[in-house]
């Protein structure tokens, strides 16, 4: 938790007093496992018998194993590592991730996902927008602008790393790509567990939300992701859309399709559930947003009064609750 | 003048192997990777870590290592009169240069090849021992970015007035002209990474300041673990399973 974003919020005395209570209670529960928590330069006790694998964030120091970086000892079988928690993020294969375009250059775009480095996507490891699998010739080089430009906020899966270094991502299939009117949170990384399902629509908002593994966060309006676009009759399909769109909904300047003013609200409205949870430090899933999003509705809290310092303090409270019964399943 | 009464105590009612109130804090800076804020008696800095980023300028690039920048600076209002500092004046240059190499000497660069890592000090009050307090900050603030240190360093100074061996100088006993030893001590590894004097100093004498400031050293290490370990302990059970 970042302690000035809680001092900023100006919360009166008994409030603060509650915030206070319900952290001490959090911490009360929290298991024991928690214990294992270890500073730069800390002794990391290990059985020497059983042989150890010396993991990330650890060295060797007269015989004994030192950790390198603040967090938590994780050990699996004979392998010691430390597992980190605010630092920046650490890509594995297959994660799913939101960056942000920072260049095209030739054959590639360079993204920014809040790595060490840049992330770089082929050209040759992405869907085209018509769907046809060829090799991609001069023209769709040229035309690389058309599909994502610098600033434009994507989504991809992380490929792998290449034998220089550099991380590659890719977007075969039409989940990914480019997102379009919504917005995007940064949160530390740690906040977000690796899951099954980052995608997730939530029916009741008509909004999507995407928790990419990198700590960015895209909420957006729900996109259809139909199925036949993939076997190469997405021409008539797009066609179709744009047709039926221009019938139902306000077009803007430029031709684009203008949100209605709810779908905007419930962005908002989940978007700074998201921030509350972040701010407080708490793990970011579906279920915890939700959650943070209905029982604004159901104590009348305005979507602009969630960031003020009643909410936190009651998004605190509930969280006592969910895990003392969480606790309660388990005893 | 009388730097240490006879009384045995020092101008500011110290002790002279008696150190000044120490307060250290993880997360002064919201949009940073890592920051801190270290207070040694009046003296208060700040110190944000961004990184390891990309590489901005590309031919500054390290194929094998990160590149560590550093920047130090003074407020405008840290001092008693208010003077109008330029950016990248010989003092905080050499500063930031002393800052660099402390902090590159205990950083694992070799595992964040081809990138950067950017840290910014910030003195908004001096009263004696900057030196010594933007390393401690800059040491909080690269831990709390997660970036991997061979061991945490710590840094100390001591002085030597009215044949005293003094502890952690302020400002008036700093400006008194005699010698000032800081010291930068990797306290796990038992190692010394920084060691500036600008006086002369008998060999004898010299070696009990610096044994001093060593000692100094190692208590600062031991509450900068505290913080660490306190405020991870707390993100931890935050996060939750």
């Amino acid at each position: 938790m970042r302690d000035l974003h809680l001092q900023q919020l100006r919360l009166n005395q008994t409030q603060r007093v509650r915030l206070q209570t319900a952290l001490q209670k959090l911490q009360d529960v929290s298991p024991s496992s928690a214990a294992a928590t270890v500073a730069v330069a800390d002794n990391i006790p290990v059985n020497h018998e059983d042989g150890v694998l010396k993991g990330h964030g650890t060295s060797e120091l007269d015989g004994q194993v030192v950790a390198t970086l603040c967090g938590v000892v994780e050990r699996v079988n004979k392998l010691v590592y430390v597992r980190t928690l605010r630092a920046r993020y650490k890509p594995e294969i297959g994660d799913i991730i939101v960056g942000r375009v920072i260049e095209v250059a030739t054959k590639h775009w360079r993204l920014e996902i809040n790595f060490s480095q840049d992330a770089v996507l082929m050209l040759s490891s992405m869907n085209l927008p018509d769907g046809i699998q060829r090799r991609r010739t001069a023209t769709d080089e040229l035309n690389m602008r058309s599909i994502f430009e610098e600033n434009d906020v994507i989504c991809a899966e992380v490929r792998g790393f290449q034998h220089d270094g550099s991380l590659h991502l890719q977007a075969r299939s039409l989940k990914y790509g480019k997102l379009k009117s919504g917005q995007l949170l940064t949160v530390p990384p740690y906040l977000i567990k690796r899951r099954k399902q980052h995608f997730h629509h939530l029916e009741n908002y008509g909004v999507d939300l995407i928790l990419g593994c990198n700590g960015f966060i895209w909420i957006g309006e729900h996109v259809e992701t139909s199925n036949g676009v993939m076997e190469g009759d997405g021409g008539n399909k797009v066609e179709e859309s744009n047709e039926s769109s221009s019938h139902s909904v306000p077009l803007g300047e430029k031709g684009q399709r203008l949100m209605s003013l709810e779908t905007r609200q419930h962005i908002c409205q989940i978007a700074n559930a998201v921030r509350v949870l972040s701010t407080l430090g708490f793990s970011l899933t579906t279920e915890g947003i939700l959650e943070a999003a209905k029982a604004s509705i159901s104590l009348g809290i305005n979507t602009k009064d969630m960031l003020g310092a009643e909410f936190h303090v009651q998004t605190a409270e509930r969280e006592v609750g969910r895990r003392m019964s969480l606790l309660r399943k388990k005893g | 003048m009388e730097y240490v009464k006879l009384s045995g105590f020092r101008l500011d009612g110290r002790r002279p192997t008696e150190m000044r109130h120490i307060h250290a804090e993880v997360g002064a800076v919201a949009n940073a990777d890592g920051s801190a804020s270290f207070e040694m008696g009046n003296t208060k800095v700040i110190a944000a870590v961004y990184g390891p980023k990309e590489v901005e300028n590309k031919g500054q690039q390290i194929g094998n290592k990160a590149l560590v920048r550093c920047e130090y600076s003074m407020a405008n209002f840290s001092t008693g009169d208010r003077a109008r500092r330029p950016k990248g004046d010989r003092r905080s240059t050499e500063l930031s240069l002393v800052i660099r190499q402390t902090m590159e000497a205990c950083i694992l660069t070799h595992l964040m090849p081809r990138s950067q890592i950017d840290i910014y000090v910030q003195v908004l009050q001096a009263d004696g021992g900057t030196r010594s307090a933007c390393i401690n900050a800059a040491t909080l603030a690269l831990a709390d970015a997660g970036i991997p240190m061979c061991d945490l360093v710590t840094s100390c100074a001591a002085g030597y007035l009215n044949s005293t061996p003094l502890l952690d100088l302020n400002y008036l006993e700093d400006s008194a002209g005699g010698p000032d030893v800081t010291v930068g001590l990797l306290s796990k590894l038992d190692k010394v990474t920084l060691l500036q004097m600008d006086a002369k100093l008998p060999l004898d004498i010299f070696e009990n300041v610096m044994q001093l400031a060593i000692e100094g050293c190692k208590a600062i290490a031991n509450l900068i673990r505290q913080v660490l370990l306190e405020n991870t302990k707390k993100l931890e059970y935050l996060r939750g399973t």
